[in-house]
């Protein structure tokens, strides 16, 4: 694959390293195995035959005829909710497992929100036979219960992190300090295109595979490109994959979901773009919710994949250089296409996910007619008891 | 206040040891900081790390993460803690923190105010040399030293980019991790300190996990200075109420001054 390598880590003033020295040589050899395996036929078709056989890539392109006729649009989805474990995670999850034994590193630690960045290292580390922890923080447990108990069945070690708001941001932070005290035989797989670079770049050029795929289908089922491409954004990794092959073409629009909790104007969201200002949080320099004196603000989502008070350094870039347009959907709207997907078009979505599809169901979302393609990033099983809360079945 | 840089040179040509003290700014109120600091250097603390509370403290241990909290908890800004050590020259201050409330306050703002609190420099958990540059500059403008860290992992190109961009004295990690105390000192320190001697004539302090007078005899056998940090947040954490508790701290830190002495 060839590599879109950010000069000094930057994407425009963001991203960059911010982390203890500690780290400084792993993050080195890290970018530099990288670069060297990106570049080596071996290293891609190991990873191509994982992602063949055991992922089941490439994965398809559906469309979506009963949102269509109620939008007014051409609604297709691609379907990373078809990947093994049911989320685009494990496209990054194998990828950098694979780099980690290249290195000689048998421990793999991860941290988690929905449980699915999780669950894929998990099954990775399963897979290629190395050891596996993964922090996560307790609210999380509790809201992603099935996803812990599936981490477990594979053998990995679930640590509950009991610190600051007991969500995605102190399972970083847990598994920051792991890595720090334990960086010479440990690796830290990132689970989104966030961290200190080269993790935003690396992350983004494994789940490029989404967009790369997507934008293939798209020319060869339909002769031409779609007209808005829509992504739902915590950390934003799945947005990045998707987006990623899109870049370059100009006509495309592309659409960044938040995740607007009880509201932007309620401040209990977990909209960094929509709402923050740039700062410094786990190693780089992007768009953050922090209060006026630098302090990182509590985040609210119904969903503990988008729970995050920053995002990839990438985003702020795409966002100042507006490329990408970024807005929100509150939790309201993202539970409310939760069931109407599900309901007319039999697939039931990841609450992430499901932000995206309440951002297309708004009403004005884009010209009547357009050709809209949302990435499916994940599938919803692990939700079900936040359904069964919040809707009452 | 003479410059820590040229304390610290001095003290190292004259053979003698520093004791640096570390205590999180805020804990258990900006009130009560001067006392806690003049309990310190009255102790013989030669330098006072004055620990400035962040939300996600990526490089501290549960004692300096709970002591970050309960400070934030009790409203503590970095521009009242500047106030509230304004005019103490006992000895030199570094205050230590992240970068991120530093930009929120502003680079260059802080640099004067911290210069005009008579603080005499700063160390940056996740700020690296590399990433430095501005406030190296704005540093050295307001007359501000800035230690930076150099860690076990860190090849010897490294250590040169970490001493070269340290100003006062170089902090030494005497392991991988993060603060807290430990059993005993690494074998990890002495390798780092002889490695960063071939480096730099700088003086070389060694932090972390250091908890008692022999881990203070043994890290001042191969350094110029031991760092102290999360036994006296514990000890100010469970001792110090209402100006009670200050003889506890100062037997503490009187004991582990007398280690640095041959």
């Amino acid at each position: 694959m060839s590599v879109r390598r950010p000069e000094l880590g930057r994407f425009g003033a963001y991203g960059g390293r911010y982390v203890p020295e500690t780290l400084v040589p792993a993050l080195d050899e890290l970018e530099a195995l990288f670069l060297t395996c990106a570049a080596e036929s071996g290293f891609h078709s190991e990873l191509q035959g994982l992602l063949t056989e055991y992922v089941g890539r490439p994965t398809p392109v559906t469309d979506l005829p009963a949102l269509s006729a109620k939008t007014g649009y051409r609604v297709s989805a691609k379907r990373e909710d078809l990947c093994h474990t049911g989320a685009h995670k494990i496209n990054n999850a194998i990828g950098q497992c694979l780099l980690a034994q290249r290195m000689g590193k048998q421990r793999i630690i991860a941290e988690t929100g929905a449980g699915q960045h999780g669950v894929a290292t998990a099954t990775a580390c399963a897979r290629l036979g190395l050891d596996c922890t993964v922090y996560m923080g307790e609210t999380d447990c509790e809201r992603q219960r099935l996803n812990v108990v599936r981490m477990r069945m594979l053998g990995a070690k679930v640590v509950p992190v009991t610190s600051g708001t007991k969500t995605l941001k102190d399972a970083l932070n847990e598994a920051l300090r792991d890595w720090v005290t334990n960086v010479r035989d440990t690796h830290y797989v990132i689970g989104s295109v966030a961290g200190p670079h080269p993790f935003p770049m690396i992350v983004r050029e494994f789940q490029a595979v989404i967009g790369r795929e997507a934008r293939a289908t798209c020319l060869e089922c339909y002769g031409e490109l779609p007209d808005v491409g829509v992504a739902c954004v915590g950390g934003g990794s799945n947005a990045m994959g998707f987006f990623d092959a899109f870049l370059a073409d100009d006509q495309v629009r592309l659409v960044g979901v938040e995740a607007g909790g009880l509201g932007i104007e309620t401040g209990r969201h977990a909209a960094p773009l929509t709402s923050g200002r740039p700062g410094v949080l786990h190693g780089a320099m992007s768009y953050l919710m922090q209060d006026e004196a630098g302090q990182v603000m509590e985040t609210h989502s119904v969903s503990a994949g988008l729970d995050y008070p920053s995002v990839g350094p990438e985003h702020s870039h795409l966002k100042d250089t507006h490329r990408v347009e970024y807005c929100s959907v509150t939790d309201d709207q993202a539970l409310e296409a939760f069931t109407e997907v599900a309901r007319l078009e039999g697939i039931v979505v990841a609450l992430e996910t499901a932000h995206a599809f309440a951002a297309v169901l708004q009403p004005g979302f884009a010209a009547p007619g357009s050709r809209v393609m949302v990435n499916l990033s994940g599938r919803g099983d692990k939700d079900m008891e936040t359904a069964a809360r919040l809707l009452g079945y | 206040m003479a410059r820590l840089a040229d304390w610290a040179n001095q003290a190292r040509d004259e053979g003698a040891k520093a004791l640096v003290a570390f205590v999180t700014a805020g804990d258990p109120s900006l009130e009560e900081l001067p006392a806690i600091m003049e309990t310190l250097a009255d102790a013989g603390a030669d330098v006072i790390e004055l620990g400035i509370p962040f939300s996600d403290p990526i490089a501290d241990g549960p004692t300096i993460q709970a002591a970050s909290n309960r400070s934030l908890g009790a409203g503590t800004r970095l521009t009242d803690v500047l106030r509230a050590v304004r005019g103490f020259d006992r000895v030199p201050i570094l205050m230590m923190g992240y970068l991120n409330p530093m930009l929120a306050y502003g680079l260059e703002r802080l640099a004067q105010d911290a210069a005009s609190a008579a603080i005499s420099g700063s160390i940056v958990c996740d700020l690296l040399p590399d990433e430095a540059g501005e406030w190296r500059r704005l540093s050295l403008e307001a007359g501000l030293d800035t230690v930076f860290i150099a860690a076990p992992t860190c090849t010897d190109e490294r250590l040169r980019t970490v001493a070269e961009a340290s100003l006062g004295f170089v902090y030494a990690l005497s392991r991988t991790g993060v603060t807290g105390s430990g059993m005993e000192i690494s074998s990890d320190a002495q390798g780092l300190v002889a490695r960063l001697r071939r480096e730099t004539p700088k003086p070389v302090y060694v932090g972390f996990g250091v908890s008692n007078p022999s881990h203070v005899r043994e890290v001042v056998s191969f350094a110029d200075g031991a760092i102290v940090g999360s036994p006296i947040v514990d000890l100010v954490c469970r001792e110090w109420k209402n100006g009670q508790g200050r003889e506890t701290l100062a037997r503490y830190v009187r004991e582990m001054k007398q280690a640095t002495l041959a």
